[in-house]
């Protein structure tokens, strides 16, 4: 086909358009006017529905407009990353509630893909009771509503008993109906240091890496990697820190009065959702990952292992780069997901956007705003989530000739 | 050539053959020992975690079953208001207290409708599974299928609001429970799944840019943001979108908004299948001479939706799961009913009993369907597999 169209002599040659004229029979003509209709009709829907609502809007003297962010909020939120009183705006409020939900599906994503791709390669274990065990998990959770899950999660958390009873399963962890409390280290300026080490180190050992990738191109011989990645991402780090005095004091939870001081604190609500969503989703993320190891065929594997690479190799250079191929696509779809199902905290009272925002809208009256804003902080996280992860597809996709 | 019955019965006569003695094949590669050691102690990380996991698990099991039945209280003393729960909130949790599922279950199944007429909105479970059974079945799958599920759809809703042939009229307020979750699932699939196709076409349309620039708005658009949102548009916005006075119910607006929303994600799955069709198709059906339509009905369509019946099938059950999201906003659904189950004073604290009855129920129906898929997907893809 593709061979006959490149000669010149075959190829498709348009007949000249007369213009359109105006007759039935004419498909231009017909599809304009069906476009006209089809638009003409959306367009007269949506003016009806815009019109119903101004006149309902006056009818019950809403004023609309975002004006309403700058006024005084007065909604107490239990948790957020910034400072807050109910003093501050509504517009910070909300910010709050994006900074939550961004929390809440970041902590979500890593975790459920880090559990997901365990549970995935243990279902093509050879071991039986792995391969049965993690096969059940995956029937029952993908197939039970996450909205059940989290509200079943919930109630098992407000069953712990209170902090005077606290269940206390290491030193300075306290597992109580008001959460989970744990040891905070007293962030000083040399942690920042180390961090920075930290960061530093990692660039060097991927610099490094490329250094050993460019020797073994030209002399076959591999110099040994981990070495000095490990003195660079570990030993430097821990240098920096200690030459600045080794600060090492903990801020402990302890029992004061009726409730804890101190020590950092993960509330039931954010425990409830993180485990419903992480456990709901690592189940889809399970067969993502094992129906991307099995497409693989199984040649690749045997030539592998006859070109004599080891099996760490075969999975790292041959598997995992033609797997991720056909796993990225329906992982983007499944982070996304995570995301918007992160919405259903409101269930269980995390105050996450949409929470706030319908506090908002309930308190202030402004639904469509409220709603609009809900919808425009998704569809950007969205937007932000997928085109990161079409980047990376189009990094990762097959070079072909 | 000579007969070999001659042959045969010489050969017999002087050469004795002895019978052959089977070998029993050595121990280690049959019997269950070797299964054992094949697929639980094949390495030693193998042999190392399935002591390990297997311990762990059979000390969980043993755990649940203390829980789930020895310890467990089946029923307690007095019903309605004047019941008494006391031998439950003895155990601590060292038991279930199924009491509340013998109490509550026509609660969690039919929510607060009238006790006396509960048979209606069992009959409506029952015809709605029916319904599913039927549909499932290959012979079944014609233009007929279309006339069952109105008939079908038809007498639940006279069964559901009542009012005539001598059956007491039940207002939609007053609906609940499984009903309420198959009513939503079922009209919203029956209604999104044209309207998908729909979008599906637009989509693919070449000729209509304007067209396809809409569909690709709405399936965008619905796509990036959460189902509660549109739930809560439905719920606080929509009674503004409407004329003065005029006003329909919550149920309703529900529907309409799980309609637009699985309309969207069953477009994408529909397009996919467009896609995967060979040009070919494309292109023979419009040698022939076939209109658009003649083109996409006889032709195109039924590939390509076979094509995607896998695919199809997961996001129903998606879309099944997705309608207990309506507790959010009040509707009184399978989950909510669950939930409120346990709002009386007396149930308080025996959430986990609810979710797992509630959560029993969701999974025999997403499991009865995803299995259903993959059979399906191994047979119609038998024709590949040669």
């Amino acid at each position: 086909m593709s061979g006959a169209t490149a000669d010149p002599r075959f190829a498709t040659r348009t007949a000249p358009r007369k213009g359109m004229s105006l007759s039935w029979s004419d498909p231009l003509f017909r599809s304009v006017v069906w476009q006209v209709l089809i638009v003409g009709v959306v367009v007269a829907i949506v003016w009806y529905l815009v019109s119903n609502t101004r006149h309902n809007l006056e009818v019950r003297k809403i004023a609309t407009g975002f004006g309403f962010l700058g006024r005084e909020a007065g909604l107490p939120i239990g948790e957020s990353m910034i400072t807050y009183s109910p003093t501050d705006t509504y517009l910070r409020a909300l910010w709050i509630g994006v900074l939550n939900t961004l929390k809440v599906a970041i902590t979500g994503i890593v975790i459920a893909t880090v559990i997901g791709t365990l549970v995935g390669i243990g279902r093509l274990s050879k071991n039986w009771l792995l391969a049965k065990f993690t096969a059940v998990y995956v029937e029952v959770l993908r197939d039970i509503p996450l909205l059940l899950q989290l509200l079943f999660w919930y109630a098992i958390l407000q069953a712990l008993p209170g902090p005077r009873q606290a269940l206390h399963p290491v030193d300075g962890v306290f597992l109580s109906n008001r959460g989970i409390k744990v040891p905070l280290l007293e962030w000083q300026a040399a942690h920042w240091w180390t961090l920075a080490a930290f960061a530093a180190g990692a660039i060097g050992a991927v610099l490094w890496s490329r250094a050993c990738d460019r020797r073994q191109a030209e002399t076959g011989v591999r110099p040994r990697v981990w070495p000095i990645a490990l003195g660079l991402m570990v030993a430097f780090p821990v240098v920096v820190w200690l030459a600045l005095g080794a600060p090492w004091t903990w801020d402990l939870p302890a029992l004061r009065g009726f409730n804890f001081q101190g020590g950092g604190t993960l509330t039931p609500e954010f425990m409830a959702l993180l485990a419903g969503l992480v456990i709901y989703t690592s189940a889809f993320i399970a067969e993502i990952v094992r129906s991307g190891i099995l497409a693989v065929p199984h040649g690749q594997w045997e030539a592998a292992n006859a070109l004599g690479l080891r099996s760490g190799m075969v999975l790292r250079k041959v598997v995992l780069p033609q797997a991720l191929r056909v796993i990225i696509p329906p992982m983007t779809s499944t982070y996304l997901n995570i995301t918007k199902n992160s919405s259903l905290a409101v269930a269980i009272g995390y105050q996450d956007i949409v929470s706030i925002a319908n506090t908002t809208l309930n308190q202030t009256g402004q639904a469509i705003e409220g709603i609009a804003i809900i919808m425009l902080v998704y569809l950007t996280i969205s937007l932000s989530i997928s085109l990161f992860m079409n980047w990376y597809n189009a990094r990762i996709a097959l070079v072909e000739r | 050539m000579t007969p070999p019955a001659s042959a045969a019965a010489t050969t017999a006569d002087t050469i004795h053959v002895p019978a052959p003695t089977r070998e029993r094949p050595p121990a280690s590669v049959y019997g269950p020992w070797a299964w054992l050691r094949a697929n639980l102690f094949s390495s030693w990380w193998s042999t190392a975690f399935t002591l390990v996991f297997g311990y762990l698990l059979i000390r969980w099991a043993l755990g649940f079953f203390n829980w789930a039945v020895i310890n467990a209280i089946w029923s307690v003393p007095g019903t309605g208001q004047q019941v008494d729960t006391s031998a439950c909130r003895a155990l601590e949790g060292a038991g279930a207290c199924w009491a509340v599922i013998g109490e509550k279950y026509r609660f969690i199944l039919f929510g607060l409708y009238p006790y006396d007429e509960q048979w209606r909105p069992a009959i409506c479970i029952a015809l709605f599974i029916g319904l599913y059974i039927v549909s499932a079945m290959r012979r079944f799958w014609r233009k007929e299928l279309g006339l069952i599920w109105l008939g079908t759809l038809t007498v639940i809703g006279i069964l559901m609001w009542g009012g005539v042939f001598g059956m007491e009229y039940v207002p939609q307020e007053k609906w609940g429970g499984l009903a309420i979750t198959l009513i939503l699932a079922t009209f919203g699939l029956a209604f999104a799944f044209p309207l998908a196709v729909l979008v599906a076409l637009g989509r693919r349309s070449t000729k209509m840019p304007a067209v396809k620039m809409l569909c690709v708005l709405y399936v965008e658009l619905i796509r990036g943001v959460p189902l509660i949102s549109l739930l809560f548009m439905a719920s606080v916005m929509f009674p503004l979108f409407l004329p003065e006075g005029m006003n329909i119910d919550k149920l309703l607006r529900a529907q309409i908004a799980i309609i637009l929303f699985a309309g969207a994600y069953l477009a994408e799955v529909v397009r996919g299948g467009l896609q995967a069709l060979p040009k070919g198709q494309y292109e023979a059906a419009d040698a022939l001479g076939l209109s658009y339509w003649q083109r996409t009905g006889f032709i195109i369509l039924p590939q390509a939706l076979t094509l995607v019946i896998p695919p199809l099938v997961n996001t129903f059950i998606g879309f099944f799961k997705d309608t207990s999201l309506v507790l959010i906003i009040g509707i009184f659904d399978l989950l909510t009913a669950g939930k409120t189950a346990i709002v009386e004073p007396a149930w308080q604290g025996f959430g986990v009993e609810v979710y797992v009855f509630v959560a029993l129920i969701y999974f025999m129906f997403c499991f009865a369907m995803s299995k259903y898929s993959q059979n399906l997907e191994t047979e119609l893809n038998r024709h590949r597999r040669r």
